[in-house]
């Protein structure tokens, strides 16, 4: 039982790494659906990821060891945190290592190393991209560990594990409160995976950027490494807010058919989150960087208000 | 008590009550009118949703007449009406003047803690599984008085306090399951009224200062 359990972890994670481009390929193919254009075909994204890796990588003489080291950091550190997200399956060995707190600390350090690796060099861009990123990061943390806690005072656990089987295994409830952290989860997400309305993935128009800014120096597989990241993030943060919040189909047992619905239910909700995602990138505009704050406080106010809900409301 | 132990319709009550918390904290953070005004029918639309909800799960059908006249007044005849004023009074594209908007969203998180508390005595009182709802709507008539010191235009000023209204009422229909039929259709005609009044109001005051700034009201004092 533990050895396929950990194989099944395994497999887990691996199929979290190789499905994050195909999420990506088709959250851009459905944008360009809703803007009349053809659009790349979805899995795209495969083909860029292999020809970086094909192509020599380009440094600056100036270069330190940690702007060498930070691609295979953050690369492994978001692959650590795709292993405790319970995706098609719930009971899984690697998900009792660590909580969603950690989860929250291993993008937090990934993040460090990025900022520190744009400033690495020196150039402007990097410069202002890795203090915008922090900026940003400072005003989503907070949220999104409000709304985390949100959900750990119902569940009694901050373990993802152990939220996404008790909302499996209790009979079906409505928490005002979770309505609550959903919307300041999803408000998170979006700006901690430089989506539009904070970060547009798909300028590289200067004075806008925000990502793109931060790895402007990099080329080769450290540029693979570093787009596949963020792309395996955003399949994280998608995996998240679909298992916490609609957790049905998820594999309860370890058995074959329990964990081939798991895995055609994630494929959907996945594609459904993909949708909105799109459609709403379709219709919302960049917003002017010194608008943000307002923004995400209002992903804070949110979340503060969904942890009022659950101690006013659900509290008795 | 546990919170798995409710009805259905108890949870939906709860919900809606901490949805109609949101549309408040939404006209907080709002800055343009019009838009101002359909947060407020949402307001209203979720306060008959309620309404309608407890009529039905608890039998008082004279709930529905409640539900009805909530449903008229406060999701299609005013927001109409405020609508055509704010169209012909030109303000329809009016950004707002707010004191830092951050501040004012934390002081009114600190005045839903402050109403929680304030109700922790009251609640004890009551029975009923939805006793909580007295806290939210308290901080509903809270957040509509926040709304109106914190706005300076009269048209939102008018809006905060029909969202105090929504607040009273909610806390009638959710946490006693409605007042006296007589209570709620005078609450109703004064709701009525107070809005057709406040549209003179709003002509006379423009005509007369230019302005829907209730700031400029101060300068009305004779000098020397």
């Amino acid at each position: 039982m533990n050895v396929s359990g950990w194989i099944l972890a395994l497999g887990q994670t691996a199929l979290l790494i190789l499905l994050a481009p195909l999420l990506s390929g088709w959250i851009k193919w459905v944008k360009c659906k809703f803007q009349n254009r053809r659009g790349p075909i979805p899995w795209q994204p495969y083909r860029d990821l292999a020809k970086l890796f094909r192509k020599e990588v380009v440094m600056a003489q100036q270069a330190s060891p940690l702007f060498r080291a930070t691609p295979y950091l953050v690369f492994s550190v978001t692959v650590l945190a795709s292993s405790i997200v319970p995706a098609f399956a719930v009971g899984l060995p690697t998900a009792v290592i660590a909580d969603v707190i950690v989860m929250v600390g291993f993008f937090a350090l990934a993040r460090f190393f990025l900022c520190l690796a744009g400033m690495d060099l020196g150039t402007a861009f990097g410069g202002m991209g890795a203090s915008r990123e922090v900026t940003i990061s400072s005003l989503t943390e907070p949220a999104m560990l409000l709304s985390i806690f949100t959900l750990a005072m119902t569940f009694t656990s901050t373990n993802l594990d152990a939220m996404v089987l008790h909302t499996l295994t209790q009979p079906f409830q409505i928490y005002p409160s979770f309505i609550f952290a959903g919307m300041s989860l999803l408000l998170v997400g979006v700006a901690e995976c430089g989506r539009i309305p904070i970060d547009n993935p798909a300028t590289h128009l200067e004075l806008t950027m925000i990502h793109e800014a931060m790895i402007l120096e990099y080329s080769g597989r450290h540029l693979a490494l570093l787009e596949w990241a963020s792309m395996l993030k955003m399949l994280i943060f998608g995996v998240l807010i679909c298992n916490l919040f609609l957790p049905w189909g998820t594999a309860l047992h370890l058995e074959p058919t329990a964990i081939a619905v798991g895995l055609l239910t994630l494929g959907i909700k996945l594609m459904g989150i993909g949708f909105v995602l799109a459609a709403s990138e379709s219709v919302l505009a960049k917003m002017r960087l010194f608008r943000t704050p307002e923004l995400l406080s209002l992903a804070f106010i949110i979340a503060l208000l969904g942890m009022l809900g659950h101690v006013i409301l659900e509290v008795h | 008590m546990n919170f798995t132990v409710l009805t259905l319709a108890e949870q939906i009550i709860l919900t809606l009550a901490a949805l109609m918390l949101f549309t408040s904290f939404l006209l907080l953070a709002q800055t343009r009118l019009l838009t101002l005004i359909h947060i407020f029918a949402l307001q209203g639309a979720l306060l008959f949703a309620t309404t309608l909800v407890i009529a039905f799960t608890y039998g008082r059908h004279h709930l529905l007449i409640s539900a009805a006249l909530t449903l008229g007044l406060k999701v299609f005849f005013i927001p109409i009406q405020m609508q055509k004023l704010v169209t012909r009074l030109d303000i329809k594209r009016e950004v707002e003047v707010v004191g830092n908007p951050s501040l004012i969203m934390f002081g009114a998180a600190a005045l839903v803690l402050f109403s929680y508390y304030a109700v922790l005595p009251i609640r004890e009182l009551s029975m009923l599984a939805t006793r909580n709802t007295i806290a939210v709507s308290l901080a509903i008539v809270l957040l509509g008085m926040l709304l109106i010191i914190s706005r300076r235009k009269a048209v939102v000023q008018v809006v905060g306090f029909m969202c105090m209204e929504n607040g009273l009422m909610f806390a009638a229909v959710a946490a006693t399951q409605g007042m006296p039929m007589v209570v709620e259709m005078g609450v109703a005609l004064d709701v009525l009224v107070a809005a057709i009044l406040f549209g003179i109001f709003f002509f006379q005051i423009r005509t007369e200062f230019g302005t829907l700034d209730v700031d400029k009201l101060n300068l009305l004092k004779e000098v020397d």
